[in-house]
């Protein structure tokens, strides 16, 4: 599936390691919090890239201490209408201040890419014949915002004020 | 009232034009009907029983005349030359094309109307007492803070794909009509010890299949934090609300499950977090949107007006509708008028092209160019001088709209039901109709006193049946519509749920058991009971035993 980030494809840096599946010898990985759980040190030890999986039931608080260690969060959204990893993705970037990639993968689709964008996810793993057209489109709909999220934004009522 | 300024104009229109875009991806099959369905919730668009439904919001209950003409505009060009005033203050056409919706926004947003999020799983249009401003005994006017939350909600990207839907009313006066306990969040505005503007905040009401009171979980928030605080709130229910099935999805269940002890303490955590964030709201900004809601320029005047005196002695129609539909108003020599939307033997809410237009230029010529919606589907004119009441009397005889039943059993609340509704189970609107026949003598009416009848076509209870003094449901046994009776509910500030009184009565049975349980009420009531008094009094026996018989 193709990714997108900063408006544009990118290649998948990742191995996705699903549950007990071996890890490769080398290079980044992503796997799933169980797993990060039970092979912290060993994860650690290889000395590449991590990112870690989180379902639409588990918080990110549950990493928050060891997001120095992770260059990235993908956060599922196992069908749209799943709205938890708003929150998630705003947790993180907000409140734990995440630097590292925020990826959103599952369902998602061009009409909630802004919403995403907004809530601090800045990668998104979406089936489209043309992601970067929608991106596009996605983007050029809404120019005024009332909520102060961390996307830096200017609100209506920051913009009133100057 | 709040005036849009380029930002919120630009909002709408940007809005208008997303949708158009996605009307069109649907209609070339990009879109699926599955992945479209959200998006035309969010802009106020269902799918009903004959044809597409469109509610578009009305503000915290307030429109203005040009409003008012566009909504009447909009129900002669692509609707059947009516619109229906809804519970939640809001407004909604019935015989929708969804080819036309692009144009139809784009209409409403030259008036600074829309439909976003008065549907779908967000935050829904906030509701407010309908006699916000100038209420007599009104503490603080709730407006202001209706409308930094209305622009705060709007297109939240964390919080539009919750649970569940999710509806904020706001409060000002010791008196609740804005039914407050009913709702996901209810904030209740008053005055602390020191003299400060602040909060009570209930969370967790709500009527549908299972009913609950909201419960307070903070007696006084400082108005600066209301939108930090609603985050907090609503941040905690979209992490933990329950997704796994739609009929346990809303706040109130959550609350229910964990306690509100232990929810108002996540939420407490929470808030901890953000509230000297962003969000804090800078008096400043407080003030600037207060001004939008500064007194009209009244007129000093006296208290009593003689000749309101005079006309009520000479001519008794106007005596009646005078005592039935005037509220008092802050200022001397003003009133406030409810207007009925429900005459007997019609829809209770429907309201016509002509009417409304009708009514756009009454509130040009006595009340400031403004009027209201409430949740009992009818309209309020806020600021009336009184020496002004009799001839919009006779104007409002003229439209049709000087029905005098305000708070009696004809002006009910009522779902749209089997007529037009996909989840109906039972019709209701035929019913209100029968029921207002059947006590259309406005001598009997007044006689019977305050008293709210409540009905829904089905146990989702869109009309409130719960909180009814007399609450109607209907229910499908063996594929008979028939209707379940429940006594004792209340939506004011003691607020109450009915509770249901045995077997349900067919259609003509149905309107025989309410008579029954009123006359029952005025063989036993104490000189100046009202009916909700008289039941808690009594409790249900007495009305049990005479229309199921006495046991044994
Ligand atoms: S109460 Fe039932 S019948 Fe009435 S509008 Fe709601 S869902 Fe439809």
């Amino acid at each position: 599936m193709p990714l997108l980030k900063n408006e544009a494809i990118i290649k998948e840096l990742y191995t996705r390691v699903e549950g007990e599946d071996t890890l490769p010898d080398r290079g980044a990985v992503l796997v799933d919090l169980a797993r990060w759980q039970a092979d912290r040190s060993a994860l650690i030890a290889r000395g590449s890239e991590i990112g870690v999986r989180l379902t639409s039931a588990e918080a990110p608080e549950a990493i928050a201490d060891d997001l120095s260690q992770l260059s990235l969060v993908a956060l599922e959204f196992p069908a749209f209408t799943d709205g938890r990893a708003y929150s998630y993705a705003r947790l993180l970037r907000e409140r734990y201040g995440f630097q590292g990639e925020v990826r959103a993968v599952g369902d998602v689709l061009l009409e909630q890419l802004h919403f995403m964008h907004r809530s601090g996810f800045d990668c998104f793993e979406f089936s489209s014949d043309q992601p970067e057209e929608d991106w596009i489109i996605a983007q050029a709909d809404m120019k005024v915002w009332y909520q102060p999220t961390g996307d830096k934004r200017p609100t209506a009522t920051q913009l009133r004020r100057r | 009232m709040y005036e849009y300024d380029e930002f919120d104009a630009d909002f709408v229109n940007q809005r208008a034009l997303q949708f158009g875009r996605q009307v069109e991806s649907r209609l070339s099959g990009k879109l699926s009907e599955d992945q479209f369905r959200p998006i035309r919730l969010m802009n106020g668009l269902y799918l009903q029983l004959h044809a597409y439904m469109l509610r578009v919001n009305v503000p915290y209950g307030c429109l203005n005349s040009a409003q008012m003409r566009k909504l009447a505009h909009i129900a002669r060009v692509y609707d059947k030359d009516y619109g229906h005033l809804t519970t939640r203050q809001n407004m909604q056409f019935n015989w929708i094309k969804l080819s036309d919706m692009p144009e139809i926004l784009l209409e409403l947003a030259s008036v600074e109307m829309h439909g976003i999020q008065s549907s779908g799983n967000c935050i829904r249009n906030i509701t407010a007492d309908e006699y916000a401003g100038v209420a007599a005994e009104e503490i603080e006017d709730p407006r202001v803070y209706c409308e930094l939350l209305r622009q705060w909600s709007s297109l939240h990207p964390e919080f539009s794909f919750l649970p569940r839907k999710f509806k904020i009313a706001v409060t000002g006066s010791e008196k609740d009509r804005a039914v407050v306990k009913a709702h996901d969040i209810g904030l209740r505005l008053h005055r602390n010890e020191n003299g400060e503007e602040g909060f009570e905040v209930f969370v967790g009401g709500g009527l549908g299949r299972t009913p609950f009171i909201g419960k307070s979980i903070r007696a006084f928030l400082p108005t600066e934090h209301v939108l930090s605080y609603c985050e907090a709130i609503l941040r905690v229910y979209n992490q933990l609300g329950r997704r796994d099935n739609k009929y346990k999805a809303r706040i109130k269940i959550l609350v229910h499950e964990m306690g509100s002890e232990a929810f108002s303490e996540l939420v407490e955590k929470e808030w901890a977090e953000i509230k000297q964030g962003a969000l804090a709201l800078p008096q400043a900004e407080i003030e600037r949107v207060r001004e939008f809601f500064a007194p009209p320029a009244y007129e000093a005047l006296p208290e009593e007006d003689p000749d309101f005196e005079a006309q009520r002695k000479a001519e008794p129609g106007f005596a009646l509708w005078a005592r039935q539909q005037l509220a008092a108003h802050k200022r001397a020599g003003y009133a406030i008028v409810n207007v009925s939307c429900s005459p007997v033997g019609k829809p209770p809410g429907d309201i016509s092209s002509a009417q409304m237009e009708g009514f756009a230029d009454l509130a040009d010529t006595y009340n400031f160019g403004e009027m209201r919606v409430t949740h009992n589907q009818n309209l309020v004119l806020t600021d009336v001088r009184k020496r002004d009441l009799f001839d919009l009397w006779k104007k409002l005889v003229a439209l049709g709209l000087a029905t005098a039943n305000h708070g009696l059993i004809g002006d009910t609340i009522c779902c749209p039901g089997l007529d037009y509704c996909a989840l109906a189970t039972a019709r209701s609107i035929p019913l209100a109709e029968k029921i207002s026949e059947r006590f259309a003598d406005p001598e009997r009416q007044a006689e019977i006193g305050e008293i709210y009848l409540n009905m829904s076509g089905c146990i989702n209870a869109c009309g409130h049946h719960h909180v009814g003094n007399i609450g109607i449901v209907g229910v499908d046994k063996k594929n008979t519509e028939l209707y379940q009776l429940m006594l004792g509910g209340s939506a004011e500030e003691d607020a109450s749920l009915g509770k249901i009184l045995g077997p349900g009565f067919d259609e003509d049975g149905i309107v025989d058991a309410v008579e029954t349980v009123i006359n029952i009420y005025i063989d036993m009531r104490e000189p100046n009971e009202k009916f909700i008094e008289t039941y808690r009094r009594l409790g249900p026996e007495p009305f049990k035993d005479r229309l199921y018989g006495a046991p044994a």
